[in-house]
């Protein structure tokens, strides 16, 4: 175990490094460095300045070098809007996407597994052709033009909801999360369902498959002639055989609820790391999506990396056989 | 002579298929006496895994028992509420299913699927029933079973899950166990080890067992009586000496023929001509008719039904091979 | 004695097809849509990006309205006069057309390179794959924001954009396919007679693995068009003088707080029943051939 896990990681620090370098030749190839890291509308002495100061004048490697130290200490630039650095202006606005994509996932695995395991169990139900229809439109529907009719529906048309915005925060261990307030919730609420829509018709399809194959399995016959209760074989027999793939997906997924969250925030006008995204990209703050590149990459080797691991200890069969490559 | 554990009377179990009724089950009747092994032989597609749920009660849409009774002690299992049911699967009637490694649960510990059949049935706690399920472990021939009940299925070799799922079954001392064709799965070895570890765990119970299996061979050393199954239908009953030496039915005959060990070397093997018939389109007549080398007229015109030809051999035949007492 | 026609698989294939009516529902749906999209010249009412037939005296009418000259709009117009019927069969048109070319760009450039790993192995197998590996752990969308964020705006970009995105998923089926049927006896046996690389790849190798390409790409399509539409939503997909369903949907974002509601609606409405005939489609497809596939 111990040797796989340290495979993994230095496996991730790998893609890490690669994706760095990706970034910046990237960057350099793109465009002229110096606007990229340097205020455009900076008149040409601070410009001549800034660069030498940055080492701009310098060879590439050498560049590449001073990128990279950069990188290890955690400076990422500065943002040209905002003046602060902008690892530390995505770090603040972090939270607000992350409670966002934690309660999406939620609800879309809180509803998700039961109604997939419903249809699953029961697949020629009129009710079970129902939930299918539905999870069919709630991943055909385009994530952003859904929202646009959550705030139509319940903001405009019967004015329950607000159309956007965050609600009033409250800070726990010095992170300011929204939902412990009714006001926050409020505001929390449409743009939670709107990233849960689309994950919970991908977790219902999933769940449905699993469970109508499990189903028929020997093993739940089985249990049920030793004559353990419905919901003992159910909850237990069934739904554990059916949570490895689901789990692993959902892994998967968090990335792209992460990503997604880009549209939603946009939608919404939710503060967090996604319409910083989009406010930087209109407004060239380049440094900021530079920051906001390399925190995904490494938000995703990370994530990869926990659901590999978490899906090695679900499933035994995978960890006798030890490494995964 | 005491009542029978299992008495089964006119069992008949349809499943509705697209293509029509299937009638996997029909007019299916035998008892099984407390202590005694009941050998269920017949092909696949014969009825006798069937008949084994049916008496369970395990069958699913489309599946459903029409007619019969099935009585447990005298109790008909048919009439229970499924609660009642629930309490006495696992607990008063066991099963034994064929591949272990199929009926075990692949991601749940040997313990935790023990235990839970323990719980489910007796009010003892988690610790006690964990003692319980070690000492089943060790009854059935498993070394260190202390360590074995924290296995994962797939952590052990066939036979041995196969013993597991044997521990599993007697547990609970049931009145009744049925075994699906447990030793098929396994190498021959394997296979006799397993028979033999049954034979006398059986000798110090009087747990009744059925049998059910496709191979004549295993049912000759280890069962009381026999029950030979074809297309839904029970076609002979008897002691399984009565049957074997003397068989009194041409499928049942054609079975033992077909036995590459019975023939004497160097003659021909003698199969059974045709295929059996698929359920949807029976014959009118016997089903065994288009097979069999003396049917007439009658036989494809009519059904036989259940004779008696001696004291506990029945039959279903209108040209037996051996005449009996009643006729 | 009747004589039966020759089995083919696509005569197979269509039959297995037919089997349910909701495919062939979504199928016939999806016809009709590419229709409208290849002939949108000649069956929208309007032409909106003809300056000289719209006028903004006409602009932002309720669904029904007749305009000023005469015209009915029947799904309203926008907030420049432009009827959204129009705009939409038009829309449709460059939604269709970008993630038609830019998947089936995708398919082939995965085909290459996924028989080329396949077939080569070794070192060339592992650079490609690890490629794929690390392409695909980072969702489309992102990408494809990132990448256009740099490269700018227009059409060829967003289609440069989704290729880049999508053609790993590709080679990496094909490569999986390939992979299973180089190993088949046959094709050992066709390299041992020294049969052209062509002939064993294109003839053999080739044909068994479009099937799950084929699922693949149906699934991709709809993706194509999901993430173009959002690129556009977002600002950085398509330009205003070509607008697709999404960029359509993004104008009328502010006109939806004030109640004018139809011309973010309809475009969205377009959008979801043509993903859904899309993903209906591909479902059965997928559904048909699986078992085939196994076999």
């Amino acid at each position: 175990m111990l040797a796989y896990l340290i495979r993994r990681f230095s496996q991730a620090i790998f893609v890490m490094a690669v994706m760095a370098t990706i970034v910046f030749f990237g960057l350099y190839a793109v465009g002229n460095p110096v606007d990229l890291l340097i205020n455009p509308e900076a008149d040409l002495a601070e410009q001549e300045a800034t660069m030498r100061r940055l080492g701009l004048d310098r060879p590439v490697h050498v560049q590449f070098g001073y990128f990279l130290n950069g990188l290890m200490q955690g400076d990422l630039g500065t943002s040209f809007v905002h003046n602060r650095p902008a690892l530390e202006l995505i770090l603040s606005r972090l939270p607000a996407t992350l409670e966002l994509a934690f309660l999406g996932i939620l609800i879309a695995v809180g509803l998700g597994v039961p109604l997939g395991m419903i249809a699953g169990l029961r697949p020629e139900a009129p009710y079970s052709k129902l939930i299918m229809a539905g999870s069919v439109v709630g991943f055909s529907t385009p994530n952003f033009w859904q929202g646009l009719m959550l705030i139509m529906f319940f903001a405009v048309f019967l004015g329950w909801l607000p159309a956007g915005g965050r609600g009033d925060t409250i800070d726990v261990l010095g992170i300011p999360v929204s939902f412990l307030t009714w006001d926050g919730l409020s505001h929390l609420i449409l743009p939670a369902v709107n990233v849960a829509i689309f994950k919970m018709s991908l977790v219902i399809r999933l769940t449905r498959a699993g469970t109508s194959e499990v189903a028929l399995q020997d093993y739940v016959k089985y249990a049920r002639a030793r004559g353990l209760s419905p919901r003992r074989v159910i909850g237990v027999h069934i739904l554990k055989n059916i949570l490895i793939p689901v789990v692993t997906v959902l892994g998967l997924e968090t990335g792209n609820v992460i990503a997604f969250a880009v549209v939603t925030e946009t939608v919404f006008a939710w503060p967090g790391i996604g319409k910083l995204l989009i406010d930087s990209i209109g407004l060239l703050d380049r440094p900021v999506v530079v920051a906001y590149l390399m925190l995904t990459v490494f938000l995703f080797v990370m994530i990869n990396l926990i659901v590999d691991i978490g899906y090695s200890l679900l499933d035994p069969r995978v960890r006798i056989k030890g490494d995964k490559a | 002579m005491t009542d029978p554990v299992l008495s089964v009377r006119g069992l008949r179990t349809e499943f509705a298929t697209r293509a029509g009724t299937v009638v996997a089950v029909d007019s299916v009747s035998f008892d099984v006496a407390a202590g005694e092994v009941l050998g269920v032989v017949g092909e696949s597609g014969s009825g006798k895994t069937i008949t084994g749920f049916s008496i369970l009660g395990l069958i699913d849409r489309p599946g459903r028992i029409t007619a019969g009774e099935v009585l447990l002690n005298g109790t008909d299992l048919r009439k229970l509420p499924e609660s009642q049911m629930q309490r006495l699967r696992g607990d008063r009637i066991a099963m034994i299913f064929q591949d272990p490694m199929m009926t075990l649960n692949p991601v749940l510990r040997i313990d935790t699927q023990m235990v839970e059949t323990i719980c489910a049935h007796r009010d003892v706690s988690t610790a006690r029933a964990r003692e319980m399920a070690a000492e089943a472990l060790g009854l059935v021939g498993i070394p260190s079973p202390v360590e074995r009940l924290r296995n994962y299925p797939h952590e052990m070799s066939g036979g041995m899950r196969q013993r597991v799922v044997i521990a599993m079954a007697l547990m609970l001392e049931p009145d009744l166990i049925i075994a699906d064709e447990p030793t098929t799965a396994l190498d021959v070895t394997i296979q006799s080890q397993i028979l033999s570890e049954v034979q006398r765990l059986l000798a110090q119970r009087r747990t009744a067992l059925i049998w059910i299996t496709h191979d004549l061979t295993v049912v000759a050393g280890l069962a009381h009586r026999v029950a030979v199954m074809y297309a839904g239908h029970i076609v002979e009953t008897g002691a399984v000496d009565d049957l074997l030496d003397t068989p009194a039915h041409p499928y049942t005959q054609g079975l033992i023929s077909s036995i590459p060990s019975a023939v004497p070397r160097g003659e021909r093997l003698v199969p059974i001509s045709g295929m059996t018939p698929s359920l949807i389109n029976l014959p009118a007549g016997c089903a065994f008719a288009p097979r069999c080398p003396q049917a007439d007229a009658r036989c494809q015109a009519e059904r036989p039904w259940q004779k008696e030809l001696t004291r506990g051999h029945a039959l279903r035949c209108f040209h037996p091979l051996v005449q009996g007492a009643a006729s | 004695m009747t004589v039966t026609r020759a089995d083919t698989p696509l005569r197979r294939f269509v039959a297995d097809y037919l089997t349910s009516p909701l495919a062939v529902v979504a199928g016939l749906g999806l016809a009709v849509i590419v229709l409208l999209a290849v002939f949108a010249g000649q069956i929208a009412p309007q032409n909106p990006y003809d300056l000289g037939q719209i006028t903004i005296f006409d602009g932002s009418l309720p669904p029904g309205e007749l305009g000023f000259e005469g015209f009915r709009f029947w799904l309203g117009s926008d907030e420049q006069g432009r009827d959204m019927l129009s705009a939409m069969i038009y829309g449709l048109r460059i939604s269709l057309f970008v993630s038609f070319v830019a998947v089936g760009s995708a398919v082939l450039i995965g085909l290459g390179l996924g028989l080329l790993a396949a077939w080569r192995g070794g070192s060339i197998e592992a650079i490609v794959m690890r490629t794929v590996d690390i392409q695909l752990s980072f969702p489309a969308l992102l990408v494809a924001l990132l990448l256009l964020a740099a490269l700018g705006k227009g059409v060829d970009k967003v289609i440069i954009a989704l290729i880049l995105v999508q053609w790993a998923y590709f080679a990496r089926t094909v490569r999986a396919a390939a992979l299973v049927e180089i190993k088949k006896d046959y094709v050992m046996a066709a390299r041992a007679a020294a049969l052209p690389q062509w002939r064993i790849l294109f003839g053999h190798v080739l044909p068994n693995v479009m099937p799950p390409v084929l699922v693949i790409a149906t699934v991709q399509i709809a993706n194509a068009i999901a993430i173009e539409a959002s690129l556009s939503f977002l600002g950085v997909g398509v330009p205003i003088t070509e607008p697709s369903l999404g960029l359509l949907i993004a104008n009328g974002f502010d006109y939806l707080l004030s109640g004018r509601y139809w011309i973010s609606f309809y475009p969205g409405v377009a959008l979801l029943i043509t993903l859904v005939c899309i993903n209906l489609v591909g479902d059965h497809v997928r559904d048909i051939l699986n078992p085939r596939m196994q076999s």
